[in-house]
């Protein structure tokens, strides 16, 4: 508020010679910085501390002053509020935490003002620093006129040459982005709106239209209403489109699929309507960093499943998405940077590039486990192996197996496989397997039954990231419970009851009724 | 009303400018010089169109990166030569009210190399009419990033002198181009002859320095009086 006043005065110009501006201690700021912040951003703000080397996107650089969540043109400083919101909320999808309520809100202030002294641009009085005025979202925003008229402009101004046809980030450009330090970048997948650095909601997308990530490939459109080639609203309702490509809600991570039971053939192909009708559970992964070579930058960030059985069989469907098909010889450039980027463990070393394909492993124990007891999360142990399936996307086409896996190093495959039906379209994979509930090899495949919670987990490899081996996406154990038909008296019961407290009430009201009278 | 307003405040703005740089430094001394080119020229790399039929379309040959262009008489294009130092701490030059024009044509830019004055105009046009980013990327310069999905031009000044900052489109990942942001007017570009020419300087004693994207700087020193005119060639070997 202050410094808003401040500003104004200072536009308008000083009627009288004001007082020198008071220089802001910043010893505090630097006492925050140097316990929470030189960690990943370094001792100097040039974005080099220990951690760093580890993460994709890397910290911020505050050498550079350049911020890519602002709510000023390109190429101007952020304002105070921008580089607060920043501390405050976090940057999603990155490393960056949320400082509010682990930090108190001097502290914040602090070191904030403490992270401007790594740029001497901050005390260049010739730069402008003046937020855009941002109007209000035009109504009508879910409508399908408006999406499509959004959907027009994602197409008339290019925005597919990154994020790719249906948003997903797998451009034709996608491969070839760097930011300004050089290193990879991807294209955000607009289909995860969570993971959005500058907020979810569509006002937070058009702002990023407006202001630019300065520092990365994406551009400001600021130019284009000024010159009339687009309207305001118009960047509305792309910025509406853009977000109706993710689900309204974050998605919550619920621990159990149900996995109805449908009459019926199962739904065995990927793009069969039945599908449509049944649940998906959004399972998030992260880097696999307990044994060596470790991952830090996961390029696979969940996955979504869905299940059907028909007391017979079971049907499970995972989707994901994954900027290529690996592999994919346009992703090369790209794995490679990634790789030079990512330190993938502290020997520093880390296997040899190639065209890697894209892998999925989806984990059981061998048996429903009577208690609590579950095999080591992380595709077993030597004395108590997982029942996996594992798809692999080369050679073309893919190939399903199905296996014991006894920790990381061993996995012995099975005879039979399950069925798998797959398809790649537009950035996702989507992979149905199907089994039989009962298997003769009872002693090695887990025999399904319903009304059972069943361990689950979910393993993922992104090949053109230079995902192989240990460097992969991993999640925790989850349960898979198949629905049991459900008997009629479950739906008799609670009517009859109904009816009787219904009956008896009136009795007694009407006796109530009659005593008065 | 207001617009003709605007032409008329404008026109007035033009005749100033031309009148300004008619009292250039005219009479100044002169430096000129060759950009010679030893050793074997490596090939620039191929750039593959085919995702831009409307750039393609624009080219009979397959067009190629322009990061060593060799012209044929074996000079060496595209190297931004300056005066780096000399200048006597007074100096000082308005920007002049004209415009530099930096061209996207072809899914390439024109001029590859190019100067302009702090505080002067860089008209960045897009002739091509499909979606361009203008990244640039300067240290002493604010970096900025903008988008033109369409034929326009967009306007943009430096504030600080920087040599070079380095322009890019991220969308076609082979477009570069370089800026070279001065506070005095005494640089020019060597072109499809290799010769350059600095006109208008005060005598003195300078540090000129020619500058090549691969092959990096060669400075020399050089001393004019009165309205003299000096050669002073540089030359740059393959690596």
């Amino acid at each position: 508020m202050i410094s808003a006043l401040l500003a104004l005065a200072l536009a308008a110009g000083p009627p009288f010679p004001l007082p020198p501006l008071p220089v802001q201690d910043t010893t505090k700021g630097r006492a925050v910085y140097e316990k929470w912040c030189a960690g990943c951003h370094g001792d100097t703000g040039a974005g080099d501390g220990p951690a760093a080397a580890y993460m994709l996107p890397r910290p911020r650089n505050f050498t550079g002053a350049v911020y890519k969540i602002r709510t000023t043109a390109s190429g101007q400083l952020p304002t105070d509020a921008d580089l607060m919101h920043a501390i405050d909320e976090g940057l999603p999808g990155s490393a960056m935490p949320a400082w509010k309520g682990r930090l108190s809100d001097a502290e914040r202030r602090d070191v904030m003002a403490y992270l401007k002294t790594f740029s001497s641009f901050f005390t260049d009085t010739s730069q402008h620093v003046v937020a855009l005025k941002f109007g209000n979202e035009p109504g009508g925003g879910s409508a399908p006129e408006a999406l499509k008229a959004g959907r027009l402009f994602y197409d008339s101004i290019g925005c597919r040459k990154c994020h790719g046809d249906q948003g997903r980030g797998d451009g034709p450009s996608a491969p070839t982005l760097k930011d300004d330090a050089g290193f990879p970048i991807y294209a955000a997948d607009l289909h995860q709106s969570w993971r959005f650095r500058g907020g979810a909601s569509v006002a937070d997308v058009y702002r990023r239209l407006r202001t630019g990530l300065d520092g990365t490939p994406m551009p400001s459109f600021s130019d284009l209403i000024e010159q009339k080639f687009l309207t305001d609203e118009q960047l509305w309702r792309l910025a509406q489109y853009v977000r109706s490509l993710s689900p309204v809600r974050t998605p919550e991570v619920r621990d159990v699929i149900h996995a109805p039971r449908v009459a019926g053939p199962l739904p065995a192909a990927p793009g069969d309507s039945a599908w449509a009708r049944v649940d998906r559970y959004w399972f998030p992964l992260v880097g696999q960093v307990i044994r060596k070579l470790r991952w830090f930058a996961p390029a696979v960030s969940g996955v979504w499943v869905q299940a059907v059985h028909d007391g017979k069989a079971v049907a499970v469907r995972v989707s994901w998405d994954d900027r290529s098909p690996s592999p994919d010889t346009a992703w090369l450039g790209f794995e490679r940077r990634v790789r030079e980027t990512v330190a993938g463990d502290d020997s520093g070393a880390g296997p040899p590039g190639g065209l890697w394909p894209d892998q999925l492993a989806v984990q059981f124990p061998r048996r429903i486990p009577e208690g609590m007891e579950r095999p080591y999360f992380l595709m077993g142990s030597e004395t108590d192996a997982v029942y996996q399936w594992r798809w692999t996307s080369a050679p073309s086409g893919g190939r399903a197996v199905a296996g014991l896996s006894r920790g990381l190093e061993r996995f012995d495959t099975l005879p039979t496989a399950p069925a798998v039906a797959v398809t790649y379209d537009h950035g996702e994979w989507r992979v149905v397997f199907t089994r039989s509930l009962a298997t003769p090899d009872t002693a090695n495949e887990l025999q399904f039954e319903t009304g059972r919670a069943i361990p689950v987990a979910f393993f993922a490899w992104d090949g053109s990231s230079g995902e192989h081996g240990t460097r992969m996406a991993v999640s925790t154990w989850y349960f898979l419970a198949l629905d049991q038909p459900t008997p009629s008296r479950v739906l008799v019961t609670p009517m009859v009851a109904m009816l009787l407290t219904l009956g008896l009430g009136i009795v007694v009201v009407r006796r109530a009724q009659r005593r008065q009278a | 009303m207001r617009r003709a307003m605007l032409a008329v405040v404008c026109g007035l703005f033009v005749m100033a400018s031309a009148k300004e740089r008619r009292a250039d430094p005219q009479g100044g001394a002169t430096v000129t010089g060759k950009i010679k080119f030893t050793g074997t020229k490596p090939a620039n790399p191929k750039i593959d169109m085919s995702e831009e039929p409307k750039c393609k379309a624009k080219y009979q040959a397959p067009p190629t990166e322009e990061i060593v262009v060799v012209n044929p008489n074996g000079t060496l294009a595209n190297v931004f030569v300056y005066v780096k130092a000399g200048l006597p701490a007074t100096y000082k030059a308005p920007a002049p009210a004209g415009a530099v024009t930096l061209d996207q044509d072809g899914c390439r830019y024109h001029p590859h190399v190019l100067g302009t004055m702090v505080g002067q105009n860089l008209e960045i046009k897009n002739s091509d009419g499909i979606l361009h980013n203008i990244k640039a990327k300067g240290t002493k310069n604010r970096p900025f990033n903008i988008s033109q999905p369409t034929t326009m031009t967009s306007t943009r000044t430096f504030t600080a002198p920087e040599v070079m900052v380095p322009l890019e489109c991220n969308v076609h990942g082979w477009m570069h181009a370089w800026l070279g942001v001065l506070p005095h007017p005494f640089y020019a570009v060597s072109g499809a002859d290799g010769n350059f020419s600095i006109k208008g300087l005060p005598p003195g004693t300078y540090t000129i320095e020619g500058w090549h994207e691969k092959y990096g700087t060669q400075t020399a020193t050089v001393t004019v009086a009165g309205s003299e005119t000096k050669t002073q060639d540089f030359t740059f070997a393959a690596k």
